[in-house]
């Protein structure tokens, strides 16, 4: 984890409530897909923990949905604006689990941390698929994004538009050699039932500090109490235990 | 030189900020950032009896100046903490750290205190009689005052460490509740714990903390907290240790002056990773500013 001042370098809207917001600066502490920062935002008490979608040296790229007070005021801010953020928070996603035939499984805004791990098993030859869910068709913020970097990737859509299949669960392949998935709970669930070969999931919680130390994000797993944001976000299928 | 150092019930302390239990772990994610033997000590995370696994999520919720949290005493338990924990801080902490205990019975905090009490890390307990994120125990212990000397005579009978209690806000006078644990033989106070609040989430229309009510700390309590100082400063003899949103130099001035000895800062770490480190650094500035020569000179300095 490293804290340091980050300028925007764009922040422009993808969707109706979606922006993508590149920040310059120190990316020297972002190791792995999936891991996140901790935004602080002027007139809020507490950090907004987002997902890194890629990173370049230099350049972060994150991709957040607007969801309350903190994400609502973030999109208002303009390029050349000074942000202090907390990077390289989280374990992110085992990259060397993958095998030959990775499946990618997203769940809206959950699909964003996918994109940099779509483009390391790319880079490192490897067929992927991916498997993206959205509300609505004009809620796909990132599908292009995939199939640019040559992933085989099929869309979902709740509401059904165009004879689309309803949910990541509903097209689901077979043949994959593991999957990684990032969406909300519900979906992760749903997935996690479904699926008998491995995988890893990211999960996502309100936090306290985003760096292990105040037990704020904590959820019960297979293996003892697990903080979201140190032990996490990500964890092995065989981790995970549901609440009742 | 701007004399930083103060005493702690015949413990020297180099500066009197100490991190508050439950906002700074048992020191690693920290001692990764800075070197954490610039703090006078840290109160580590309220260790029970047995392990606990804490709330259900979610525990955490913005507030206006601050944050409100559930924890719910999260720890692996006192074993697991001795034989685990205090040899990783061993490695990155070399001063006496404050041993931070809640219970939920008499018996449960004499014997988690008995078992602290022989760990030469430990220089004092703090004895949490006032966490409002369980039930049945915890603040229960901290509204009542002859409950709450009755978890200090038990553990002042297994220590000879000094014994502080962290006192709640949660009452109608914390005056009352300082002078009985004096009475029972506490060898300081430090207050305020948190102050029992909630939100509502409006999308669900219903609670935001799965716990419905939470802790709310950060610089919204810091008035609060001050005044309560000042008004235990002059009801007990003993040291009070003054905590409750601090997050500057300045704010650490403003305690000692209302009263107290030493000054645990919490919620500002979660925010501002380094914000312990911060303010030490910032002292001499604000002392020079204020004509503060020596931080001892000061404590309750605001009576009279």
């Amino acid at each position: 984890m490293k804290q340091g001042l980050y300028t925007i370098a764009e922040n422009k809207p993808l969707t109706e409530a979606v922006y993508r917001l590149r920040l310059a600066g120190d990316t020297s502490a972002i190791t792995a897909p999936g891991q996140f920062v901790n935004i602080a935002l002027p007139g809020l008490y507490l950090r907004r923990p987002i997902s890194v979608c890629d990173v370049q040296e230099g350049l972060v790229t994150l991709a957040y949905k607007i969801a309350g007070r903190g994400t609502e005021q973030l999109t208002a801010m303009r390029p050349g604006t000074r942000l202090d953020v907390l990077s390289g928070l989280g374990n992110g996603f085992d990259v060397s689990l993958s095998g030959d035939e990775p499946l990618l499984l997203g769940g809206g805004i959950g699909s964003a941390p996918l994109y940099l791990l779509a483009k390391q098993l790319r880079a490192a030859g490897k067929t992927v698929r991916a498997v993206l869910g959205f509300n609505a068709l004009n809620e796909d913020f990132c599908s292009g994004w995939f199939r640019a970097l040559g992933c085989e990737v099929t869309v979902t859509i709740a509401d059904g538009t165009g004879g689309a299949p309803r949910y990541v669960t509903d097209a689901l392949p077979s043949g994959y050699s593991f999957y990684y998935a990032c969406g909300p709970e519900p979906m992760l669930r749903a997935v996690f039932d479904r699926t008998a070969g491995p995988g890893q999931l990211s999960f996502e919680e309100r936090m306290g500090c985003g760096f292990g130390a105040c037990m704020g994000c904590t959820h019960q797993m297979r293996t003892g109490p697990k903080r979201i944001c140190k032990d996490g976000p990500v964890f092995r299928k065989e981790e995970i235990a549901w609440p009742d | 030189m701007a004399g930083l150092s103060v005493e702690l019930c015949g413990i020297e302390l180099a500066n009197p900020v100490i991190p508050a239990s439950g906002t700074f772990g048992y020191g690693h994610e920290y001692a990764q950032l800075y070197d954490i033997n610039c703090l006078g000590t840290f109160s580590f995370k309220g260790t029970t009896r047995d392990a606990r696994p804490g709330n259900p999520s979610p525990r955490i919720a913005e507030a206006p100046g601050g944050m409100l949290n559930a924890v719910g005493l999260q720890n692996p338990g006192v074993e697991q903490v001795i034989s685990q924990e205090l040899p990783k801080l061993r490695a990155c902490f070399y001063k006496p750290v404050m041993a931070n205990v809640s219970g939920f019975s008499v018996e449960d905090y004499a014997y988690t205190c008995a078992k602290l009490d022989s760990q030469p890390q430990v220089g004092w307990l703090e004895v949490n009689i006032s966490c409002p994120n369980v039930h049945g125990g915890g603040m229960s212990f901290g509204t009542d005052p002859s409950a709450a000397a009755a978890v200090i005579r038990a553990v002042k009978a297994v220590t000879t460490k000094p014994v502080i209690a962290k006192l709640t806000p949660n009452v109608t006078d914390i005056t009352v509740m300082a002078r009985a644990c004096e009475e029972a033989g506490a060898d300081a106070v430090s207050l305020i714990n948190t102050l029992l609040a909630m939100r509502i989430d409006l999308k669900r229309k219903k609670p935001l903390l799965a716990n419905k009510t939470g802790g709310l700390s950060g610089p919204a309590v810091f008035p609060v907290a001050l005044r309560m100082v000042y008004q235990v400063y002059e009801a007990v003899r003993i040291p009070v240790i003054g905590m409750g949103g601090v997050s500057s130099a300045e704010d650490v001035l403003e305690m000692m002056l209302a009263g107290a000895t030493a000054v645990e800062v919490g919620a500002a770490n979660l925010v501002e990773p380094c914000a312990c480190r911060d303010i030490i650094a910032a002292l001499p500035a604000a002392m020079e500013k204020y004509g503060i020569d020596n931080l001892r000179d000061i404590i309750g300095g605001a009576h009279g």
